[in-house]
């Protein structure tokens, strides 16, 4: 009798077992599965737009006259472009210059201070960043622009990346920071026993073996970069024109679905055209992820 | 070979926060020997190597005072030029840590930052110091390669191929045979006996028979202190204090 229930106990805490391991790889295909879903779906919804005209046409060609059924998405695939590098390019070596001042120069204490600052900075809302920014970095920017001789209204693409450019700082800087500090100290030890300055140190030899920490973070605030939606719209402008200089509106493909979905579906295909926006932003941020991911791969088999 | 010292080393002392680390070191390094700095782990072997480049300036929590004299020049006075004084010393560490980049460009690095750039030069030096550490053969068509490509005990002989580049008169070593297989230790040891015809070198060790093997000089040091100190021969046959009888004996480990 009790090596039945001794039995019947082992079969229950089989099935248990492999019961829940299977949920444990449901919940993995789920996630597997999602980014494909959300791709296709996009890709689904825009069809009709493909199929009605050419696909060069619609990603080259800058008129954007939904009422005529003429779709170009050039005006805003390049106001993304601008916002995205101009961004990237002001947010990029700061960050890089304070991690090494961070891990290499400041006392522990400026560094354990330098946390919850970065955790403050990622948690505010993004709505927040947008009315900053109109509050103080629109008329900055129109000044500024007037005393180059460009006058704007501050609107510009140059008010959406320094917006852009100060929200991705705490996710740039945190992996920055982690990916310098577990550089080993041997190394630079190393470099220092053999006359180098700290200078020298750094530059040859931490942040060289820092490299593909450095690319995966810049890879990662580009990502957010491109696809942050409000604050950018908020500042940014939104006219739809070819924008040729940084003191020019642009009008970035997140702000274009999030300003008119929903409200101008009655227009034929301009569902599909918001949706193959969509779809564009969804390629061009994976071909981002994938391209860093190849740097990080090929840079470190070099060192 | 003089029996003239190299390094002096008077009334050093090393704390961290409220620890005393170095306990009043006094003691004399000779030149162009094999001297080593013997002892259990924790008894602050390393740290008295790293204050000997002043390696110890990285770690601001230490607070060091005393002087150590190399060629009659303080090495911890303030005034004293850094670089220059570690380019006097060859460092090699527990493990190799190879530079991140082309196994030419680590032999390289060290000559070039000390401003000798005429790519001939380089090419000759990076062969003389390859083949110094008998690694030449065994790297010579694969140069430009990855020096992490090499095996842990190659690296090893690439740093100290490396730190042979900046022409050192010292060559400071911390366990280097520690993460390397026998044979690869073995190498390395002969490599010492062959290059203290040269440069003064300094061993951190806590293996009693490497020490043996290789010492002329043997510091013997416990909890931070130098017990004992003096030519291997007699430390090794004739023992005068009570604790390195019985670390001899094996009693430590």
């Amino acid at each position: 009798m009790r090596d039945f229930f001794i039995k019947i106990f082992r079969i229950g805490r089989k099935i248990k077992d492999q019961f829940h391991s299977s949920w444990m790889f449901i919940c993995f295909l789920l996630i597997l599965v999602l980014p494909f879903i959300l791709g296709f779906g996009l890709l689904y919804k825009s069809n009709v737009l493909i199929r009605e005209q050419s696909l060069l046409q619609l990603l080259f060609s800058g008129n954007w006259h939904p009422l005529k059924g003429e779709f170009g998405f050039w005006p805003f695939i390049v106001s993304s472009l601008w916002v995205t590098i101009l961004s990237m390019l002001i947010c990029g070596p700061v960050c890089l210059l304070s991690a090494i001042h961070l891990t290499h120069y400041a006392k522990k204490w400026v560094l354990k201070l330098m946390h919850p600052v970065i955790d403050i900075l990622a948690g505010i809302p993004s709505v927040i960043y947008g009315v900053w920014g109109i509050l103080l970095v629109v008329p900055f920017v129109s000044r500024m622009g007037a005393s180059m001789g460009h006058p704007n209204s501050g609107y510009t693409i140059l008010t959406g990346a320094i917006v852009l450019s100060i929200m991705i700082i705490p996710f740039v800087l945190n992996i920055l920071i982690e990916v310098i500090r577990t550089v080993p100290r041997e190394l630079s030890e190393a470099s220092l026993s053999l006359g180098a300055t700290k200078w020298e140190t750094i530059k040859y030899v931490v942040l060289k073996k820092a490299f593909p920490g450095i690319i995966s973070s810049f890879g990662l605030g580009i990502s957010r970069a491109f696809g942050e939606t409000i604050a950018v719209l908020m500042v940014v402008g939104n006219v739809v024109k070819i924008p040729t200089g940084v003191f020019q509106p642009g009008y970035p493909l997140p702000a274009l679905i999030a300003n008119n979905y929903g409200e101008m579906l009655s227009i034929p295909m301009y569902d599909s055209a918001l949706m193959f926006s969509a779809l564009i932003l969804f390629v061009v941020v994976t071909i981002f992820n994938m391209g860093s991911r190849y740097l990080i791969i090929y840079s470190e088999k070099k060192i | 070979m003089g029996n003239e010292s190299k390094i002096k080393i008077d009334n050093l002392n090393l704390h961290i926060g409220k620890n005393h680390i170095l306990k009043n070191i006094h003691v004399s390094i000779p030149e162009r020997q094999l001297t080593v700095i013997l002892g259990p782990s924790g008894c602050g072997k390393t740290t008295l190597l790293k204050s000997l480049n002043r390696l110890t300036d990285l770690y601001p929590e230490m607070k060091i005072d005393g002087s150590i004299f190399l060629n009659e020049e303080d090495i911890l006075h303030s005034k004293t030029e850094i670089t220059l004084l570690r380019k006097k010393m060859g460092l090699l560490s527990q493990s190799p840590y190879p530079l991140p980049m082309s196994i030419y460009d680590n032999i390289a690095y060290g000559l070039r930052i000390s401003g000798r750039r005429k790519k001939k030069y380089l090419i000759k030096r990076v062969e003389h110091y390859l083949t110094q550490v008998s690694l030449w053969d065994e790297v010579k068509d694969r140069l430009k390669d990855s020096a992490s490509s090499l095996s842990i005990g190659q690296q090893q002989r690439l740093c100290l191929a490396r730190g042979l580049a900046v022409d050192p008169e010292i060559i400071l070593a911390d366990e280097p045979t520690s993460a390397l297989d026998p044979l690869s230790s073995k190498q390395i040891e002969e490599l010492f006996v062959k290059l203290k015809q040269r440069y003064t070198i300094v061993v951190v060790t806590h293996i009693l028979r490497q020490a043996r093997r290789i010492a002329d000089y043997v510091i013997f040091m416990y909890m931070g202190e130098v017990i004992e100190h003096g030519p291997a021969k007699d430390f090794f046959e004739n023992p005068k204090e009570e604790l390195t009888k019985e670390y001899l004996k094996g009693a430590f480990n």
